[in-house]
């Protein structure tokens, strides 16, 4: 079926006189990268799923023995891990509500004709461009409650932002959402674009109001794509460690991946933390899943 | 064609072999990122002017330290030949056989002797009372006090210090008198706050400041043999020791909710507190005028004592270890042989590194060098520390996880905080068949 859409090789192309087809070319593309996908991402799945399964520690020669589900009871039934889940739910509506609104914001605002629009486009999606730990370097800089120049804007004297359980998990969201909100910004750009004029002038020759310009015509047509923005984001805040880690250390801001790296890298609990890694992905699926049915549904609208 | 290969070979092969002698000449000694692996980086120079064997210290960040070590270990890479690792580790690695055992070149060069008892018993021994040694004292360390002596002598302070407290103000005796000092210096409308504590989750900080105080309260951590906890952690003394940390915390500046030894010295040399908890490995900047602009009015003062008159403190410092993946062994256990020399060890506490040699330590020439290695040495005689089991970074996690809302955020009590404690660390002793 596939060598049937294929197009005939050139005879003119260079591979033609060493006698190389089509077929033989893709495979040339295509298996290196299937080999590179096996040897590091299927094997290594795989291998820890069977892990998960045992009480292996990897800093201990002593044989790995079977459990069963033992791993996955334990954490199921673990308070501390439960409570990590719930901080990272909360973390993902926070930021990606947040980086919704300011990205899709932002993508209104650059949506007309203003003057170097261009450039503001490009200053704008710079915070996504630097590295995480960078970023929650700075940031940690500017949080500090002695010199930090968020407090001297605002007048805040020494509030506390990281150190204050009930405020740190905002004001790692907010740096999320400071960095993540032009990837927003961008995907809602090109689906604002692509949305045809012609709609807009018929809503004005019928006297449409602007609340009822954005919720009938202007979000409709953006939503798929924005959708795909949501995916990501959620997907991306879900596994979220770097900032947490660098910002604070408050339990309030241990999301599930960090209390799943000091299983794995601190404690050596390698079989558990293989299970725990495995509830994770479950999870991402699961949520990923929802929004893709989600995302289906809105296309056919 | 082949005869261009078989060039290619020959001299790959010559390369090899010429790298491979050239290797056995070289060891490399892996620590954290510090002053005191620079001391040593200093020593080994010296090494290498005596014998010609090149001995690099390679350095990561402390936060990196532990994973960065076993990581290497648990893959038995062969990068490092010598580890200058954490005296909590000690179970860890010889259990799974990371280290070499040292037992035999302990027992020639009688090193129970000739270091700090407190050194052999915690960088060294393992089991507790098992006489089978992994590694040799290296870095004595442990916690002690800087505080602001110009602070301290105004005689206005003392003034109202006497008449608020009925007592002169001096450096701090006991854990109360910590508090009531504390408390005194503690003016946030001035920007001066009155101590500055350990406070950091994320490895050992928070938790070898609660030891100091518990330790100094009289209470223990467990019993390292039976491993029974119950009772013993969640003791009484251990609860009024958390209440006190507790306290304390309260009196510490804004933001103090992450901090270790770089924000604890950072509290001296920015005129933020009245007194700091540091490690003695951290001194050393408090005394530079380079890097404290307070150098000349800074002082110590050694873990003040708890109700009960005990005074303990947390023990910091590493032993060094030979790694048994080295392709070195040999020449490392060469090394450790000099490192050991009465006249190395006098020579790296002039350096600045924490000899653990009781002769260097005992004698007044080491004692006088700094405004603080009496202090130090006083603590070394009375040091514990944690837990050195295989999972004790398990334990380390549970701890936090319990004191630390309670400490930095007050929530719930110090006793519900130890009962659960004691609950977690039962349950990992069970999983593990510790007390059997």
């Amino acid at each position: 079926m596939a060598t049937a859409v294929m197009t005939s090789l050139d005879t003119k192309s260079r591979s033609a006189p060493r006698g190389m087809s089509d077929i033989r070319i893709r495979n040339l593309f295509i298996i290196p990268t299937i080999l590179f996908l096996i040897v590091f991402n299927i094997f290594p799945l795989i291998y820890s799923l069977g892990y998960s399964f045992t009480d292996f520690r990897a800093s201990s020669n002593a044989p790995a023995s079977f459990v069963g589900l033992q791993n996955y009871r334990a954490l199921l039934n673990d308070p501390f891990i439960w409570l990590n889940f719930a901080i990272t739910a909360k973390y993902v509506i926070i930021s990606v509500t947040g980086q919704v609104i300011v990205g899709f914001g932002t993508a209104m605002l650059l949506n007309r004709d203003i003057p170097l629009k261009g450039l503001l486009t490009t200053l704008l999606l710079l915070p996504m461009m630097l590295s995480m730990a960078v970023v929650g370097l700075f940031w940690k800089l500017l949080y500090d409650p002695s010199f930090g120049i968020i407090n001297y804007t605002f007048g805040l004297g020494s509030f506390e932002w990281l150190s204050n359980p009930d405020m740190a998990l905002y004001a790692v969201a907010i740096t999320d959402i400071w960095m993540w909100s032009p990837f927003v910004m961008l995907l809602s750009l090109a689906g604002l674009s692509a949305v045809p004029k012609h709609l807009y002038e018929a809503a004005a020759i019928d006297r449409a109001g602007p609340f009822y310009t954005f919720f009938r015509i202007t979000l409709p047509l953006v939503a798929p794509i924005l959708m795909i923005a949501v995916i990501f984001r959620t997907m991306e805040a879900f596994k979220t460690f770097d900032l947490a880690y660098i910002l604070t250390s408050q339990p309030t801001t241990e999301v599930i991946s960090i209390r799943l790296y000091k299983m794995a890298f601190q404690e050596w609990q390698t079989g558990r933390s293989c299970a725990l890694a495995y509830i994770v992905l479950i999870m991402v699926l699961a949520i990923t899943n929802i929004y893709v049915k989600y995302l289906n549904k809105v296309k056919e609208r | 064609m082949r005869k261009t290969m078989t060039g290619l070979l020959a001299g790959i092969g010559l390369m090899w072999a010429c790298g491979t002698s050239a290797q056995a000449q070289e060891l490399t000694i892996f620590w954290a990122e510090w002053d005191p692996a620079n001391y040593l980086q200093e020593l080994a120079n010296e090494y290498e002017a005596q014998t010609g064997v090149k001995v690099t210290v390679e350095t990561t960040p402390w936060a990196d330290f532990q994973t960065k070590a076993f990581t290497e270990f648990n893959a038995k890479g062969s990068a490092y030949d010598m580890v200058v690792g954490d005296s909590q580790w000690i179970g860890a690695a010889s259990e799974a056989g990371h280290y070499v055992d040292l037992t035999d070149f302990f027992n020639k060069h009688k090193l129970n002797e000739v270091m700090a008892p407190a050194t052999v018993k915690y960088y060294s021994e393992y089991p507790s009372n098992s006489k089978k040694y992994w590694s040799i004292p290296a870095e004595g360390d442990a916690v002690g006090w800087s505080y602001r002596k110009d602070w301290f002598e105004d005689p206005k302070e003392m003034a109202a210090f006497k008449a608020k407290y009925g007592y002169d103000l001096a450096p701090p005796k006991t854990w109360a008198e910590m508090r009531d000092i504390a408390e005194f210096f503690h003016r946030p409308g001035e920007k001066r706050y009155g101590i500055a504590i350990y406070t950091d989750n994320s490895y050992d900080g928070l938790v070898m400041g609660v030891e100091n105080a518990m330790f100094s309260y009289g209470g223990e951590l467990g019993d390292y043999q039976s491993y029974k906890v119950d009772g013993i952690i969640n003791s009484e003394k251990n609860v009024k020791a958390l209440e006190m940390y507790r306290e304390l915390y309260g009196f510490t500046p804004p933001g103090w909710a992450k901090t270790f030894f770089v924000e604890n010295n950072q509290a001296i040399t920015e005129n933020l507190a009245a007194m700091s908890m540091n490690y003695f490995a951290f001194f050393p900047a408090l005394v530079n005028e380079a890097s404290n602009p307070n150098a000349k009015v800074t002082g110590f003062f050694a873990n003040p004592a708890g109700p009960g008159g005990e005074q303990f403190a947390a023990l910091g410092g590493q032993g060094i270890s030979v790694i048994s993946y080295s392709d070195n062994q040999e020449e490392a256990m060469k090394f450790l042989e000099w490192f050991i020399k009465d006249e190395t060890q006098k020579r790296w506490a002039e350096l600045g590194g924490y000899t653990a040699s009781a002769k260097v330590l005992e004698s007044p020439e080491f004692q006088n060098a700094t405004p603080y290695n009496k202090a130090f040495y006083e603590t070394m005689f009375k040091v514990k520390d944690f837990w050195a089991t295989p999972e004790y970074a398990e334990l380390l996690i549970q701890m936090n996880q319990r004191i630390y809302p309670f400490v930095t955020a007050g929530q719930g009590t110090a006793k519900e905080a130890l009962d659960s404690l004691a609950a977690d660390w039962k349950a990992t002793f069970d999983k593990y068949g510790r007390n059997k």
